[in-house]
């Protein structure tokens, strides 16, 4: 008998032995009762998908890691769910009640695969169409061609069972489809999925790669804008890399990984002297000025001749790039206080309840220009930022005026008002003089 | 051919040419002799004489600025917000208009409750006066009505979804509610149908009716003179060369002159100081705005619809609160019918049901505005 029998059967023979020494009356009320807290997990449970009852999961919940699988476990698993079971995977009989019975050599059982195993035996379903298209038909079917190409394939085919497979970013018996934010692959999940391995450094000693992605990532605009403003399109590691063909971009093609999203810069940047020049350094395109996975939030300070320009970096004092750096970051800084300058005065001319709503709408305007000015950055052409800075001070120039136009009117509004006051009360002054006329005139008649 | 004779023309001794010429014509001296007889009584609490003729002056306000608003006003969903745009920011002194039009109906408002709680708690609403009460109750369901239906005219946001809470509201009205929500609303939900039929009765039907039960106001004060308190009137009685009166014109009038004037410069430093907010065009496809309140008039039967849970017992709890407002809004329009003689005990009883009223009224408005989100 093995050790899960003994442990089953010991549990049944004291649930029995309890049954027989109840009473009848605290047997009734415990019925009762056991029924009252069960009928709301029951109509609960109706809800649920139906899992099938295995043996397997009787007895592997009474384990602990890594052999325990719960019940809870199991029954979130996308593959319970769509009535797989976990012969689908390991083979052997999960109707069958006794252990010997479920793990039978004759019932095709195949035990814990080995790692380098997974990814093939996961492949037997997820490669093939015709068997997916009638669980999900828009889910690819690539995977285990990409994951051989991956350098975490690679590196499997070569033995290294440490390298990532299926199981390790997808979790095993809970695995949850990517759309659910509790799965391990869901964009806001994805880089703590890979972090685990790839942040630590014990782990990654033998590949002699750096260990500070995710803490640059963190740091990173896209981080922010994928977990603090919850914008599940912006990139993670699997974005950049690829997910089952992960692989570093390579210098040379840095640029087409980014310009999937960032279209304009990318446009500009080919047509850009720094095309040829970075390809020439060997530095790669973006992550030259922006860094790869530390990429901060840009600011009109990384462009000129300041301390946080990174134009320095490569162009000294009075060289052409030196000057046109200068020249365009003058212009964004021009633009941009145009812009607080126009906001300063519409601010005050509406808390003093100026109706300033066309100016603000114009204002707007002037902000798209600049936010066009410094996507032009990118052609590195002085010229063609101006160009777009110009548009852009034509209107701040225009709704500071507007908002000066306001303040002025506020003024003579208040004037008015003071006048107006002055002859109301020139007037209250005068009728009150009136009627104590009229009021002694009666009295005097009167009397 | 016998000649008719000519009609003799009366002759007036009057100082003043143009009231000579126009006495010669009309009688006018005849016309406003009674003005001239009219009286109101001087005592401590005289000063609230003044709340139902401020309430006037304001509407008159109203009238004036409401037809110079009218001059550029375009009452559709596509024009209207833009219409008040320019009037608040292209027009000449729009923004004055437009200013002193909203200020002046939020002062009219409640000048005109002040007017009907002073009433009531001088007790001049009781006989002969019954129709004098009448007629003020119902206009100041008519004010509440050009204030409803005035909210929506810009049409921006805060006043597109305060309208559509409201008309909901009157939805909730057994029998009626539907179908009174659909004529309100000119459909199922609040479109430009329901702006242009708020503009109609803004500017035509609430007006016409208000003009009218104005002058029947007035001419049953005049008729019916005015109301002395109950405790200064048994003083008089028991002592009547103690009784003092002025004559309404041109003494009283002259007083009622200087309030108006004191309102001008209110109204005017309002305006100036605190122009009227326009706010954002309002969209029916985005979610409603955090805070959605009604005006403050409202304030205290919307915080206590908001407050009373959604079942209570077996009946729907909107349902009731709307049925206890309409219950006890009944109520106050019959008080005259129902106070019985004006020196009897339900007095003390209506006296404290107008107090309780007043800060039932007060503090449930100060709490809708602590409680809604800004």
């Amino acid at each position: 008998m093995t050790k899960a029998d003994a442990m089953r059967r010991e549990i049944t023979t004291e649930t029995h032995r309890g049954t027989l020494s109840l009473e009848p009356l605290c047997l009734y009320v415990s019925v009762v009762a056991l029924a009252c807290l069960l009928l709301p997990a029951c109509l609960f449970a109706q809800a649920q998908p139906q899992i099938a009852k295995s043996s397997c999961v009787e007895c592997h919940s009474a384990f602990p890691e890594p052999t325990g699988v719960t019940e809870a476990q199991w029954a979130a698993d996308i593959h319970a769910q769509k009535g797989l079971t976990c012969a689908s995977c390991h083979g052997g009989d999960p109707s069958e009640p006794s252990p010997e019975g479920a793990m039978s050599k004759k019932a095709g059982f195949r035990g814990k695969p080995k790692r380098n195993e997974i990814p093939a035996m996961c492949a037997k379903c997820h490669a093939d169409g015709a068997y997916m298209r009638q669980y999900n038909p828009s889910l690819r079917t690539d995977q285990f061609a990409q994951y051989q190409t991956s350098v975490h394939g690679k590196r499997l085919a070569h033995g290294d069972t440490k390298v990532a497979v299926c199981i390790d970013c997808h979790s095993v018996h809970g695995i949850r489809p990517s759309r659910e934010p509790r799965s391990t692959v869901n964009p806001l999940n994805v880089a703590n999925t890979c972090s685990r391995c790839h942040s630590d450094a014990a782990y990654m000693k033998d590949y002699k790669i750096k260990t500070d992605q995710f803490a640059g990532y963190s740091a990173s605009v896209h981080h922010e804008a994928m977990v603090v403003r919850g914008d599940l399109s912006a990139p993670t590691c699997t974005t950049c890399h690829g997910n089952h063909g992960a692989a570093p971009p390579g210098v040379a093609s840095v640029e087409n990984v980014c310009s999937t999203c960032h279209v304009f810069q990318a446009q500009l940047f080919d047509i850009s002297p720094h095309k040829a020049a970075f390809a020439a350094m060997g530095t790669g395109s973006c992550i030259t000025c922006h860094s790869n996975h530390r990429i901060v939030h840009p600011t009109d300070a990384m462009v000129g001749t300041g301390n946080e320009a990174v134009c320095t970096n490569c162009h000294a004092t009075a060289d052409p790039g030196f000057v046109a750096a200068g020249q365009i970051h003058d212009d964004l800084s021009k633009l941009d206080e145009s812009l607080k300058r126009s906001d300063e005065v519409l601010d005050k001319a509406e808390r003093s309840g100026m109706e300033v709503s066309q100016a603000r709408i114009d204002e707007a305007q002037g902000r798209d220009s600049l936010i066009k000015a410094r996507v032009t950055v990118h052609s590195f052409q002085p010229g063609k930022v101006e160009q777009d800075t110009q548009a852009g001070m034509k209107i701040a120039d225009k709704t500071y005026k507007a908002g000066l136009q306001a303040l002025a009117e506020r003024d003579y509004r208040r004037k008015g008002l003071g006048l107006t006051l002055i002859t109301i009360v020139a007037v209250l002054i005068g009728l009150w003089m009136y009627i104590r006329q009229i009021e002694s005139r009666n009295q005097s008649g009167g009397s | 051919m016998a000649s008719v004779p000519e009609a003799t023309p009366p002759t007036s001794t009057h100082s003043n040419r143009l009231v000579r010429w126009l006495d010669e014509r009309f009688g006018w001296e005849q016309l406003v002799a009674p003005l001239r007889h009219k009286t109101v009584p001087v005592h401590k609490l005289s000063y609230w004489y003044f709340l139902g003729g401020m309430t006037l002056f304001l509407f008159m306000i109203q009238v004036l600025t409401g037809i110079l608003l009218l001059l550029y006003y375009r009452p559709s969903a596509n024009e209207a917000f833009e219409s008040v745009q320019y009037i608040m920011t292209q027009v000449q002194f729009g923004w004055l208009v437009r200013s002193i039009h909203s200020w002046s109906a939020n002062l009219m408002i409640f000048t005109a409750f002040a007017h009907m709680f002073s009433v009531l708690f001088l007790r001049a609403y009781t006989k002969p006066r019954e129709l004098t009460w009448l007629t003020g109750m119902v206009l100041l369901f008519l004010a509440l009505g050009f204030g409803f239906s005035g909210y929506l005219l810009p049409w921006n946001t805060l006043a597109f979804f305060a309208t559509k809470v409201g008309t909901e509201i009157t939805g909730q009205v057994p029998l009626i509610g539907k179908p009174l929500l659909i004529f309100l609303r000119g459909g199922e939900e609040v479109t430009g149908a329901t702006l242009t039929r708020f503009f109609g009765f803004h500017v035509a039907l609430l007006p016409g009716i208000t003009t009218l039960l104005i002058a029947t106001h007035i001419l049953l004060i005049q008729r019916l003179g005015m109301s002395v308190p109950p405790g200064q009137e048994a003083a008089w009685k028991a002592l009547p060369p103690n009784k003092r009166e002025m004559p309404f014109f041109p003494n009283f009038f002259a007083h009622e002159l200087m309030a108006w004037y004191v309102a001008l410069g209110v109204l005017g430093a309002l305006a100036a100081l605190y122009p009227w907010e326009l706010g954002s065009k309002a969209d029916p496809f985005v979610a409603a705005p955090a805070g959605i309140r009604p005006e403050w008039y409202f304030m205290f039967m919307f915080q206590t619809l908001k407050l009373i849970p959604a079942k209570v017992g077996p009946v729907d709890g909107e349902l009731l609160g709307i049925m206890g407002f309409g219950l006890a809004g009944l109520v106050w329009v019959l008080l005259p019918f129902l106070g019985g003689d004006r020196y009897g005990r339900r007095q003390v009883f209506i006296r404290g049901l107008g107090v309780f009223a007043l800060a039932y009224i007060v503090c449930m408005t100060a709490y809708g505005y602590m409680a809604v989100p800004k």
